[in-house]
């Protein structure tokens, strides 16, 4: 394509673009909501634009409609989609289908979910290729195992081969722009593509990509939430809020100087001042060598796991998905007794299976989930959810029960009008605060945190963490974090346990474990988490001891 | 909260229709012009003034006999559907709550039922037992808790690995509040939906087993037995045992229109209020 066309010049020129919906909420007639509201926006060849905001911004919606495409009733009704000098909105059905997959190809947010599982990877790469007939199959999977080899998959000759199930996560995203470079479009819209891996994984992808990109000369938008990933790739950055502009500028002045407040929240979100406490003498829950695993297999999910928890204080576990963190929780909760070790707490051993465990017990640890939206019945109230540990652990009833409702809700910082609301009538981040709610009236003194914060938009997130910190203070209550989020473990955390393969590789207070010398995969963990800094990502590369687990 | 002008048209037509159904039935031995067995006229004496609907094989009032029909119909098909599905739900919940050897065993024992078509299970078992309508609402529940019982546990087995499902259990709840506060309320939709169906299949398996001779014995009759008293007219172009079905046939319309309207509000999340 580089050859049709010059290599500098206008690609994408998006005019006053607003994108409409229709709602139906039951008992009103039907109305009509702005999604996005007069955006423009301009892309020169070669170049990369990001879009970055929070859920609902509209920054996939914007992204989709350049290549003329508008989701599940979305209805494009105003502007121009100006690319390669025509407006592809005036093309019709045939244009559409003539562009999409040659000028302007898509990576979506989840590759296991966007690849066909019954058909093989080299298929599927080379489909829209020969469909648009710019090459023989011969030339497309040469192409195709040229662009595998440039993305750094393995054994690239043979890779196409396989099924979708039979890559990891982060190589299947690798493929899944391989196959969207396939048929040398000039624009690749970028979805998210590194949202859903860990952050050893992102950085091998996150720099696959950057490559492909520089190399091939293709312009791309690239989405996502993340500014420090963003930072990495784009030349310039596009602000977006409640589907409306807030602020555009080349990456530098974006993340050096921003202009707009909205946007140096962003930029500033990760920093919560935290001041580590110094361990007691006596943990209150102690975690003795244990082993775990699922079934009879005879893979051990956690080899050995000892870890300390001191009241009123966050231990903090990390590590990347299927290192065994979650499952630590569960052992410690009972859901999946250990084969070997022990649970004490207050000095005493807990029964390793739930059922035997006493009520007393039960109370004392409590847990938040991640998915907030299915962590509570969506068919009881938020009254129901927060008193029904209220009448379950202290026989609360009526009036006494609504008052200690209000005052929790109280806590958690919403008022008293949403005690009738049900789950689905909350946002995100009151979902996650209802879960909190809950978890509190028991009283516990210790609640088991499982990645809470990662469903939700930074803000958000900084929200609820500052909450939990500050509960933390009143409630002198102690946490077990389970994140693989380091920005968020540097936060709130007062000691570390890091997880590789089901084992803790490094474990103490949070000061030690964040100096160094490091061991091999802290060091990973710690230089794959994105700095909001230009040229970080060459130089976490370079730095580099070992490959994670994902490849 | 309910205002009549936001019922959609078909379930209105569907309650009115079901609503008349169970007033007739409900009301027959006082608003049937004559008695059930009474004889009062010709025999199949076309629609007049004074019988409306004609009368029937053996001369009887058709529309008094309508009535008592829809009586003992309505009376069987909802007791044996409020059986089947008090039997098929806590069941099916019990073995997705419990599982191991319990599920093994329930699901296996109800394999074993379904196994045998239950038209002719019913007839072996009817043709045994005492035919009264203990037995009768007995067997047509057990058969068709079977049904209930499958689509309740695949429905639990989907809720029961839900985290707040899970959340409930760490908190210590006993299973009977895990089943009926956690997972029935999540499975309404679905059981809902079934229990229209189930109860129209349980007027027509009676209808059945009335017109094999089985079900309801003479004098009595419900609709299903009235089709069989008066299939011969039909040779002679009488329609007599045509009202009978028409009235099955827009029972069964009318309660499942009732049905899909109760299960398009119950899948609401957010309580009614939009």
């Amino acid at each position: 394509m580089a050859d049709k066309h010059p290599k500098s010049g206008m690609l994408l020129d998006i005019r006053n673009l607003r994108i409409e919906a229709t709602v139906y909420p039951p008992g009103e007639p039907p109305k009509n909501i702005v999604l996005v509201h007069d955006v423009s926006l301009t892309l020169e060849k070669g170049k990369v634009l990001g879009l970055i905001g929070e859920s609902g911004a509209g920054k996939s919606t914007i992204g989709l409609s350049s290549m003329g495409y508008g989701r599940g009733g979305v209805r494009i009704t105003g502007g121009e989609v100006i690319l390669n000098g025509r407006d592809i909105l005036k093309g019709g059905k045939e244009g559409f289908r003539k562009l999409r997959g040659r000028e302007v190809c898509y990576v979506a947010q989840s590759a296991a979910a966007a690849f066909n599982p019954a058909h093989r990877l080299m298929d599927q790469v080379v489909e829209a290729a020969l469909l648009h007939g710019t090459a023989t199959r011969a030339e497309a999977e040469r192409r195709a195992v040229a662009l595998f080899k440039k993305l750094s998959l393995p054994n690239p000759e043979s890779i196409g081969e396989r099924f979708p199930h039979q890559v990891s996560g982060g190589q299947l995203q690798r493929v899944m722009t391989a196959m969207a470079l396939c048929s040398e479009p000039d624009l690749i819209v970028f979805d998210e593509p590194t949202t859903a891996l860990d952050v050893t994984t992102q950085i091998d992808v996150l720099a696959a990509i950057k490559d492909a990109i520089r190399d091939t000369h293709v312009a791309a938008l690239y989405i996502t939430h993340d500014l420090a990933v963003v930072a990495q790739v784009s030349d310039e950055i596009m602000v977006l809020r409640h589907g409306r502009l807030v602020e555009w500028g080349g990456t530098r002045q974006i993340i050096k100087e921003p202009r707009q407040e909205y946007t140096n929240a962003l930029v500033s979100v990760h920093q919560i001042e935290h001041e580590e406490q110094k361990p007691g003498t006596t943990p209150f829950l102690a975690v003795k060598s244990i082993t775990a695993a699922y079934g009879r297999s005879h893979i051990k999910v956690l080899k050995n796991v000892s870890v300390d928890i001191y009241p009123g204080q966050t231990l903090a576990v990390v590590g990347e998905s299927g290192s065994g963190k979650s499952t630590l929780a569960r052992a410690i909760t009972g859901l999946l007794p250990p084969e070997q070790g022990t649970v004490t707490f207050d000095g005493r051993p807990l029964a390793n299976r739930l059922a035997e465990r006493p009520k007393e017990d039960l109370r004392q640890l409590q847990m938040i989930y991640q998915m907030a939206d299915v962590a509570m019945n969506p068919r009881q109230t938020v009254g129901t959810i927060i008193g029904r540990p209220l009448e379950f652990y202290f026989g609360m009833r009526g009036r006494e029960r609504d008052k200690r409702v209000a005052e929790l809700l109280d806590k958690i910082e919403m008022g008293k009008g949403f005690v009738d609301r049900y789950p689905a009538e909350l946002s995100g981040g009151q979902k996650q605060r209802v879960c909190i709610a809950r978890s509190l009236a028991a009283k516990p003194k210790l609640i088991i945190c499982d990645e809470v914060t990662s469903a939700l938009d930074p803000l958000v997130a900084h929200g609820i963490l500052e909450l939990l910190l500050g509960l933390q203070k009143e409630e002198n209550v102690a946490y077990l974090f389970i994140t693989h989020d380091l920005a968020t473990v540097k936060s709130i955390a007062d000691s570390i346990a890091v997880m590789y393969r089901g084992e803790v590789v490094r474990y103490g207070a949070k000061s030690k474990v964040l100096t160094p010398p490091f061991d091999a995969y802290t060091d990973l963990l710690l230089s794959s988490v994105p700095e909001m800094e230009i040229g970080w990502l060459e130089k976490a590369i370079k730095g580099r001891r070992m490959a994670s687990a994902g490849n | 909260m309910l205002d009549i002008k936001r019922i959609p048209i078909p379930a209105l037509v569907g309650i009115v229709l079901t609503a008349l159904f169970v007033l007739a039935a409900i009301l027959a031995p006082w608003i049937a012009p004559h008695g059930n067995g009474e004889i009062v006229g010709d025999v199949w004496e076309p629609m007049s003034a004074q019988h409306w609907l004609g009368t029937d094989n053996l001369g009887r009032d058709l529309l008094s006999r309508m009535m008592y029909g829809a009586r003992i119909t309505l009376f069987i098909a909802v007791l044996a559907t409020a059986l089947s599905f008090s039997l098929g739900a806590i069941l099916g919940f019990s073995a997705a709550v419990f599982g191991g050897w319990f599920d093994t065993l329930l699901s296996r024992l109800v394999d074993l039922l379904m196994s045998i078509p239950t038209l002719i299970m019913g007839l072996v078992v009817l043709s045994v037992l005492p035919s009264n309508l203990v037995t009768l609402i007995l067997v047509m529940g057990i058969l068709d808790s079977t049904r209930v019982y499958r689509l309740s546990r695949a429905v639990a087995v989907d809720i029961n690995v839900m985290d707040y499902v899970e959340a409930a259990k760490l908190r210590g709840e006993g299973e009977g509040w895990i089943i009926f506060r956690e997972i029935l309320p999540n499975a309404l939709s679905p059981l809902v939906s079934e229990l229209g169906l189930r109860f129209i299949y349980a007027v027509l398996f009676l209808s059945t087993l009335s017109f094999l001779g089985l079900g309801v014995q003479p004098p009595d009759a419900d609709w299903g037995g009235m089709v069989k008293e008066n299939k011969d007219g039909i040779v002679f172009g009488i329609a007599a045992a045509l009202i009978p079905a028409a009235a099955i046939a827009s029972l069964a319309i009318s309660v499942n229109l009732v049905a899909d309207w109760v299960l398009n509000r119950t899948t609401s999340l957010k309580g009614g209020r939009g």
